[in-house]
């Protein structure tokens, strides 16, 4: 809402004034993702000491920690609920990251 | 500029991404942390898959128990951070106050565990830059180790110093419903070093 003092300039009340985004997105469950984390972790020591293949045990893990961070990223850094070209820009490193890794890794 | 003006200056989205400034700038800050932290995994990577005689198994030298515990108390620091950010969304000073000071206690007992997990490991000999400890894996090891798991802590202990000093603004009242940019941002890096320990606390301790 605008208001004008006696002088003629605008005055604005970030308190009624519906040009300043306030958050409109749903409250994610913050306990149950806090949860989801939890038993993720505890199944993660599982599988790292259950004694699965080799193989087995790298991908189990870093298909857990993956899972576990897009968690976070999603609910409490709220990316779910962000603008679709902020999502994209910050997948965008990603593929550079994979890249970075993959590159250095073919020289052994 | 007046407050009011200031406010709308902080909140108002940027016409291309569709979000205000501080959070876009937060976000592209993170975006090079990205960058930074993948360069340290992908070096442990291409190591530990060159020398894989270097790197110790799993529990043999490091506490996963208690780094497990203490990936505990950072996720637990994660919740009360996105519980602090939920209170003020609603008004509810004190909540914000709580809840960001049981963020803080939290992430610097995760730094206080850490400072006696490098003792305890130190006082074994596994300490960088020595040969002292090549039984247990090598040089390499502990460099690596040091290496990742010491700019993890130094991030947190910067986020600690950021948490107290956004508790002190709550404490002045610098935060309401309608201009709460400085809580969010602070909770943007604190998700991020809870997610970054994610992955490390896999690569480095599980596997």
């Amino acid at each position: 809402m605008q208001t004008h003092t006696p002088s003629g300039n605008a005055m604005l009340d970030p308190a009624a004034d519906p040009t300043i985004p306030v958050p409109e997105r749903p409250t994610p469950r913050y306990m149950l993702v806090f949860l989801g984390l939890f038993i993720l972790t505890i199944i993660e020591l599982g599988v790292a000491f259950v004694g699965l293949s080799r193989i087995m045990t790298i991908v189990a893990l870093i298909v857990l920690a993956i899972y576990k961070a897009v968690l976070v990223a999603l609910y409490y850094m709220h990316l779910r609920f962000e603008p679709t070209r902020l999502r994209v820009a910050v997948l965008a490193p990603l593929p550079l990251a994979f890249i970075l890794v993959l590159a250095v890794l073919t020289e052994f | 500029m007046t407050t009011a003006t200031a406010v709308l200056e902080t909140r108002r989205p940027m016409p291309g991404m569709g979000v205000y400034n501080m959070k876009l700038g937060m976000w592209v800050f993170l975006l090079s942390e990205v960058m930074f932290f993948t360069s340290l995994i992908g070096a442990y990577i291409i190591l530990r898959a060159a020398h894989p005689d270097a790197f110790a198994e799993p529990g043999v030298v490091l506490n996963v128990p208690l780094t497990a515990f203490n990936t505990f108390v950072l996720i637990c620091s994660s919740v009360t951070m996105v519980k602090a950010f939920a209170a003020i969304e609603h008004g509810d000073q004190a909540g914000l106050k709580r809840w960001l000071i049981a963020t803080a206690l939290l992430g610097m007992f995760f730094v206080g565990v850490q400072v006696v997990e490098y003792i305890k490991l130190a006082e074994h000999g596994f300490v960088p830059a020595t040969a002292a400890y090549a039984a247990a894996g090598g040089p390499l090891y502990g460099v690596t180790f040091y290496t990742m798991t010491g700019f993890h802590g130094a991030h947190v202990s910067i986020g600690v110093l950021c948490l107290w000093f956004t508790v002190f603004q709550a404490f002045r009242g610098r935060y309401t419903r309608e201009k709460h940019g400085g809580v969010e941002i602070m909770g943007l890096y604190w998700h991020f070093v809870d997610l970054v320990w994610i992955i490390l606390f896999t690569i480095v301790y599980l596997i």
